[in-house]
């Protein structure tokens, strides 16, 4: 009997994106530590800002960013008990929803706290990265709020 | 000092697998680890496939007979590639090529060097350029690229079916 062939095999596809006036605005934002949301058709401020109005599907003015707080509620969060490659942390962490001071929509990111402290409701803020570039992970994680 | 806005970003996607090749290209594999390129014979068409499949895609009948082609071969058609990607590195331009090894029936997708890229031709003979024995592995990179043989170009009716 010979010996079963078995071999690691990786494909990595590098994909340069163009961000667009309302994406590159947000990443821009947050280069300089700004979280940035636009007003939709019904008066929602929406974070990330979107290109078009969910509703109405009309163009929203990317001139017209409203700046965020760095503070937030966590809306609603899943437990990661096997993280991958390049996700936020190595070991087990909570994707969470946080709907920042200032905007009506949850933003999608990690937590560093223990799975035991993490609530729906619990106030969190930004821990930011130590060298932003405008990038998501700028925004390092959040983290519970004193 | 005002930096310039964001207007692109890298994004990069990773899959990573672990790949058990089934019989055939187990077969295929190990032969290539002794510098041999294997295939197998249908026993209704007679055609052979590098590398082995399980059965002949045309007649629909288990593969039989295991055949070694030669190194040697045909390039029956080719790209001139101008653009690298990814964690390729080539110079510029190169050409992708594809070859049938003497004793095949199907083609193979090589890296053609040895000569200009604008004197790179359909019918071209080539051979294969292994890399030194002792880097040769369970892989078809064992075979570096394909360079020309001191030959005569073969006739276009030879290799048609395979354009």
């Amino acid at each position: 009997m010979t010996e079963v062939l078995s071999a690691p095999h990786s494909m990595e596809f590098p994909y340069t994106r163009s961000t667009g006036p309302m994406v590159g605005a947000f990443l821009t934002g947050l280069r300089d530590r700004r979280v940035l949301g636009v007003r939709d058709s019904a008066g929602r401020v929406v974070v990330p800002p979107p290109e078009y109005d969910a509703g109405t599907a009309a163009v929203l003015p990317a001139d017209e960013l409203i700046e965020v707080a760095s503070e937030g509620v966590v809306t609603s969060w899943s437990w990661n008990p096997k993280p991958r490659l390049g996700q936020p942390f190595e070991q087990p962490f909570a994707w969470v929803l946080v709907q920042l001071d200032g905007a009506d929509t949850g933003l999608l990111h990690a937590l560093d706290a223990p799975r035991d402290a993490i609530r729906t409701g619990m106030r969190v803020r930004i821990r930011w990265a130590e060298e932003p570039v405008g990038f998501i992970k700028d925004i390092a994680c959040f983290e519970p709020a004193p | 000092m005002t930096a310039e806005p964001i207007t692109g970003i890298v994004t990069p996607i990773r899959l990573d697998y672990t790949y058990t090749p089934g019989t055939s290209p187990s077969q295929f594999l190990r032969g290539m680890k002794e510098g041999r390129i294997l295939g197998r014979r249908c026993p209704s068409c007679a055609k052979v496939y590098v590398p082995p499949r399980g059965g002949c895609p045309m007649c629909g009948v288990e593969f039989a007979e295991e055949v070694r082609v030669a190194d040697t071969g045909t390039l029956v058609t080719f790209a001139v590639v101008n653009v690298n990607f990814a964690n390729r590195v080539i110079d510029l331009p190169y050409v992708s090529g594809e070859v049938r090894f003497d004793g095949s029936d199907t083609t193979s997708m090589v890296l053609v060097q040895g000569i200009p890229v604008d004197q790179v031709r359909m019918g071209m003979r080539v051979k294969a350029h292994w890399l030194p024995r002792d880097e040769w592995d369970f892989t078809f990179a064992n075979i570096d690229y394909v360079e020309p043989l001191d030959e005569p170009d073969a006739d276009y009716e030879s290799y048609k079916e395979f354009v």
